[in-house]
């Protein structure tokens, strides 16, 4: 190898298949053959061969983290439907093929076309999706995830995976102001035994508490509340742990829009570029092994994050630039790629500060240091652009210009060390076609489930309480400054009286009065994850979990008409059909949601390959979709809580309760494998929830509280212990379909479920808004220390203390 | 009659700076937010300003300790100014944050000392901590900000490093004999010790907030700004009023300087 100006030359022109290959593993290019194969090609047609910057920065473009391969590839879709003989009852599959060119774009992006809805002011194109809060502003709302960084170092990946979404909020139009942050986390069991740790990874502990560190002090630092999130446990996340981070910004709608001409300087901002973070985006495209290197994970400083934003909105202000992007996967090179993208660019790498000396120029163009930004600046702003940074004590340097020669061309103390058409680099990549299959599962109801004593039902209301997904995640919560910049007004903890302990909430509102001046209106946040119902269909969790996000919106005060979802999908080796038909079915269970539901989706994302593989053994985690939900609530005095307000107050329970007990709680603990997955019934649902927002309007609503993990028992109880109030329960009186048990009645999960408290003096005035839907009551709150279940015609009665629910969901243990 | 004018001193790592400004706003002042570079150009800037407030956040990350970085600045640079803006009477808050500069800087509790005799230290649980507090308000102490308070009053506090600590016993007593406490963790009826988490942090006799002797300058952990309008409070509540008892902190000083 030739070496020249600290540049390698990469041969490749005359390398076999099986070079190529070894190329690509050796260097952490994490590209196929068949792309190797395009690259050769490519520099075959120039007759030269490439150097280590050119070969980096196609790897860093075309990596499955950047381009999102997968899902925007083309997939041979096979899905199997079990289906019974009618004439000898025997079992026998039905093929569905189908045929993608590109995934998302015919499915979730195709919704969102479909729906055209004139509030989303940017969907898919930018770093977050925005819709619109007012006449003048937007909201931009984001999640990434930062998984494979989060299992090497979890402090570290979880720090700078928030840091990593609070830039793409700055780095969306031309910058918003990030106002709240959501983490959604999924972890191995803490108690699991140190002999089921595959060698080469941490404890679950140990990644817990990292993570909530990591979170804590970036999140805390940058002074963005925490205000919404949620923590799973499986012990298929033992060596890959999920990191969900999302930011919520606001942005004038006056600021939506880049433009990048010939000409413009490229301005970066922020920190200084090291040798942390190199090849993250090549190493998070492939599954994890003991080789898995460690400073793939960047190394976080959310101060220096802090002065970017100060300084970078007041220059937003003065319009002293037209575009702006973040440093993420891939750093400069995905940048700087993507911005120059229509026109070209020239950059000098000497110009770019470094943390220390000795970097070659390939890692400084790929390193994927935090804190930076890239700003393109008029060249009239020059001087006036840079006074505003120095002020905030902020590094800001240009390193290059825009060009209208639609070449990527990097130069070193002045000699010319890579030229790439940008044409290449963008579309040049092969598209290969995958397969993908995926087989239903045939779902059975289960035995009738018959508890007679009513001890025993008390208890297992315990269990539930105590189960760690449904557990208080106060002593995380707590750590997290959820509000911070004083506009949290429905909180992630909330109670009735602050001598007393608090219960959980079902979503976020926050009140953006100190940047929009005058307004009435909030912003409403939740999410939807459940593991355990992908175990067993995935079409079924996808649509649930869909459901639950929109439900936790509505029973604070959400309008389903003015809401909007984020998809992200956490996956394993798409290169497995099964892995990838799973994927598929997801993906088809989003567009149907979306329209069913006329919800856009304006963001998403995936991370594929949550893989670990040690001693010839594959370690891969279950599949998991977040769904975020954001949404404009038109007057923030029309929000209400969980917790029971007064006694004496009837308690309704809307929606049908169905045999739907596959993948609950319940199941997991009594061990019954066999259930229905619970089912979404949109023509149901959006009845249901439209009448809820109505009847918060109108002041009809004392508390709310979706049914989701445990059922009915959980949700009443958590409504009754949060506000040290009684309820009485007649489980005659739930709605069902069919024949319920006692326990399956309250302990199914069926979707599109609420209780709520109403006065009785509004009852009328409240059921007439549900006329011709499920709208039932079933109790009232009462003024003694006991949650009662009772059923006169199975004669049992169930009687739990406020104060043993509510130690049970404390669950100290944990 | 001129409008009360508020600066609010900004550095790398504050961020409670918008909703504090807001606070003052909406009591009718105007205000500005500098970034203490803008100060280290023009040291007499200070006194264009009629209240001076150290926000919350976390200065230079707190890295060292918590608002020791920000202080030395200041003190070191700016310290002849803000004296002599301190001892002039104008009204100076720190919160939070701000709070634990002016105690490390030694402008509270003795400005005319500047020395540091009492500390902010980590909190007994070892912990950030985000919840709301009872205070108890010493109704005796000659605290401009704190006037028309009532005896028990909530706020939020969201800090890790926030066990009030004096030098010795000494500094105690003589914070005690000047009526410098002026807000104390407490329980609900306010007659009885706090225990955690309702003592957040284990301060010394659950001190919450002082001031100095004068009463112009105030410190406190909890966060007055994030209780401007009564829907930011947590519990029940009745919406007939439209603000929060924390404004009334913020309007007492713009009242002052009127």
């Amino acid at each position: 190898m030739k070496n020249i100006n600290n540049c390698k030359i990469v041969e490749i022109l005359d390398l076999s298949d099986e070079q190529l290959i070894n190329l690509s593993i050796k260097n952490t290019l994490s590209l196929s053959l068949t792309e190797m194969k395009a690259i050769k090609t490519y520099f075959q047609k120039l007759n030269k061969n490439p150097n280590d910057i050119e070969i980096e920065t196609i790897a860093q473009t075309w990596s499955e983290h950047c381009k999102h391969k997968t899902l925007t590839g083309s997939i041979k879709y096979v899905e199997l439907i079990p289906v019974n003989n009618s004439k000898n009852g025997k079992l026998y599959y039905e093929k569905k093929n189908r045929i993608y060119k590109n995934l998302l774009k015919e499915t979730i992006f195709k919704a969102t076309c479909e729906l055209n809805k004139i509030w989303c002011l940017s969907t898919f194109v930018d770093n977050a999706g925005i819709i619109e809060f007012d006449a003048e502003n937007g909201v931009a709302f984001k999640v990434e995830t930062h998984n494979h960084p989060s299992a090497l170092d979890p402090y570290g990946g979880a720090s700078t995976g928030i840091g990593g979404v609070i830039r793409d909020i700055l780095g969306v139009g031309l910058g918003a102001k990030p106002i709240a942050n959501t983490d959604v986390l999924c972890f191995g069991n803490k108690n699991v035994k140190d002999s089921d740790i595959p060698k080469g990874t941490h404890h679950p502990k140990r990644i817990i508490n990292g993570v909530i560190a990591g979170i804590r002090d970036y999140g805390n630092k940058m002074g963005i509340p925490t205000v919404n999130g949620a923590v799973c446990f499986d012990n298929s996340y033992i060596a890959n742990p999920i990191v969900y981070c999302g930011t919520v910004g606001i942005i004038p709608k006056s600021k939506i829009k880049k433009t990048v001409n010939q000409g413009d300087l490229i301005l970066l901002i922020g920190g200084k570029t090291g040798r942390d973070g190199i090849h993250g985006a090549t190493f998070s495209s492939i599954y994890l092994d003991q080789k898995s290197n460690l400073s793939a994970v960047q190394i976080g400083n959310p101060i220096v994050e802090k002065k970017v934003l100060d300084a970078m909105l007041q220059a937003r202000d003065l319009e002293l630039y037209t575009a702006v992007t973040d440093c993420g996967a891939g750093g400069l090179s995905s940048a700087i790629g993507e911005l120059a993208n229509k026109t070209g660019a020239l950059v000098h790498i000497d110009k770019i500060p470094l943390k220390y000396y000795g970097l070659k120029p390939w890692e400084i163009w790929i390193s994927e240091s935090q804190e930076r930004m890239v700003l393109v600046v008029p060249k009239k702003n020059e001087n006036a652009i840079i006074k505003i940074f120095k002020k905030e004590n902020v590094e800001a340097v240009f390193i290059g210009e825009f060009t209208n020669d639609k070449k990527l061309k990097l130069s070193y103390h002045d000699e010319m060390i890579a030229n790439l058409d940008m044409d290449f680099l963008h579309n040049g990549l092969p598209k290969p076609i995958l397969s993908a299959l995926y087989t239903r599962k045939k779902e059975k109801q289960q035995k009738s489930i018959i508890i007679k004593q009513a001890s025993e039902i008390g208890k297992l209301i315990r269990i539930l309480l105590s189960d760690p997904n449904v557990c208080s995640k106060e002593w995380i919560i707590r750590q997290y400054d959820h509000e911070v910049q004083g506009q949290t007004i429905i909180k992630p903890l909330q109670g009735s009286d602050l001598n007393l302990d608090y219960g959980p909430g079902d979503a976020s509102v926050i009140f953006p009065y100190t940047i929009i001046k005058h307004t009435k209106k909030g912003i409403v946040l939740s999410n939807g994850i459940n593991i355990e119902y992908g175990k067993i269909s995935t079409y079924d969790m996808a649509t649930s979990v869909i459901e639950e996000a929109l439900r936790n919106s509505v029973a604070v005060g959400g309008n389903i008409k003015k809401m909007a979802l984020l998809d992200n999908f956490c996956w394993g080796n798409p290169n497995n059909e099964e892995v990838l038909g799973s994927l598929v079915c997801a993906v088809n269970a989003c567009y149907d949601m979306s329209k069913a539901f006329e919800i856009p989706f304006i963001s998403g994302k995936d991370s594929l390959n949550n893989e670990y593989s040690v001693n010839n053994k594959k370690y891969s985690i279950s599949p998991v979709l977040l769904i975020s939900a954001i949404g404009i609530v038109d007057n923030i005095k029309n929000t209400v809580t969980v917790p029971f307000k007064n006694p004496g107050n009837l308690i309704f329970s809307l929606g049908v309760t169905r045999n739907e007990l596959g993948g609950t709680i319940f199941s997991k603990i009594r061990n019954i494998n066999e259930g229905v997955v619970p089912k979404v019934y949109p023509n149901e649902s959006k009845k249901i929830m439209n009448g809820i927002y109505k009847a918060i309007c109108n002041g009809l609503v004392e508390s709310c509280h979706d049914c989701s993990e445990g059922g009915i028992a959980i949700a009443i109880s958590e409504m009754a212990f949060s506000s040290r109030k009684g309820a009485f329960i007649n489980i005659d009186d739930i709605v069902t379909d069919k024949n319920m048990t006692i326990s399956e009645k309250l302990f199914s999960e069926s979707n599109g479920r609420f209780i709520i408290e109403v006065k009785p003096e509004k009852e009328i005035e409240f059921i007439k808004i549900f006329n011709g839907t499920c709208c039932s009551k079933i109790g009232y709150v009462s003024n003694n220390e006991n949650v009662i279940f009772e059923s006169k015609k199975s004669m049992i009665k169930v009687q739990e203390s406020i104060s043993s629910l509510l130690s049970a969901w404390k669950n100290n243990t944990f | 009659m001129t409008k009360c004018k508020v600066l609010i001193l900004r550095t790398a790592g504050t961020n409670c700076d918008y909703e504090t400004l807001f606070a003052f706003e909406v009591c009718g002042a105007k205000v500005e937010k500098l970034h203490i570079n803008n100060i280290m150009e023009n040291k007499r800037k200070f006194f264009e300003y009629d209240i001076l407030v150290f926000p919350g956040g976390f200065s230079y990350g707190d890295d060292i300790a918590s608002g020791k970085i920000l202080a030395n600045e200041i003190k070191n640079k700016l310290g002849d100014e803000l004296r002599e803006f301190s001892l002039s009477g104008r009204p100076i808050i720190g919160i939070c944050n701000g709070f634990q500069v002016l105690v490390k800087m030694g402008l509270l509790p003795d400005p005319k000392l500047f020395k540091q005799i009492t500390t902010l230290y980590y909190n007994d649980s070892g912990k950030f901590e985000c919840r709301w507090v009872y205070l108890k308000v010493l109704q005796n102490s000659n605290c401009l900000w704190t006037k028309n308070l009532p005896k028990i009053i909530s706020l939020p506090v969201a800090h890790m490093e926030g066990k009030f600590i004096p030098k010795d016993k000494i500094v105690l007593n003589t914070l005690n004999t000047n009526k410098q406490i002026v807000f104390k963790y407490t329980t609900k009826d306010g007659e009885h010790l706090p225990n955690y988490p309702l003592d957040p942090n284990g301060s010394v006799e659950q001190i919450a907030g002082i001031c100095n002797k004068d009463g112009n300058i105030l410190g406190l952990m909890p966060h007055p700004e994030r209780f401007i309008f009564n829907i930011q409070y947590p519990f029940n509540i009745n919406l007939k009023n439209k603000y929060g008892l924390g404004k009334i902190i913020f309007q007492n000083a713009v009242d002052f300087v009127r």
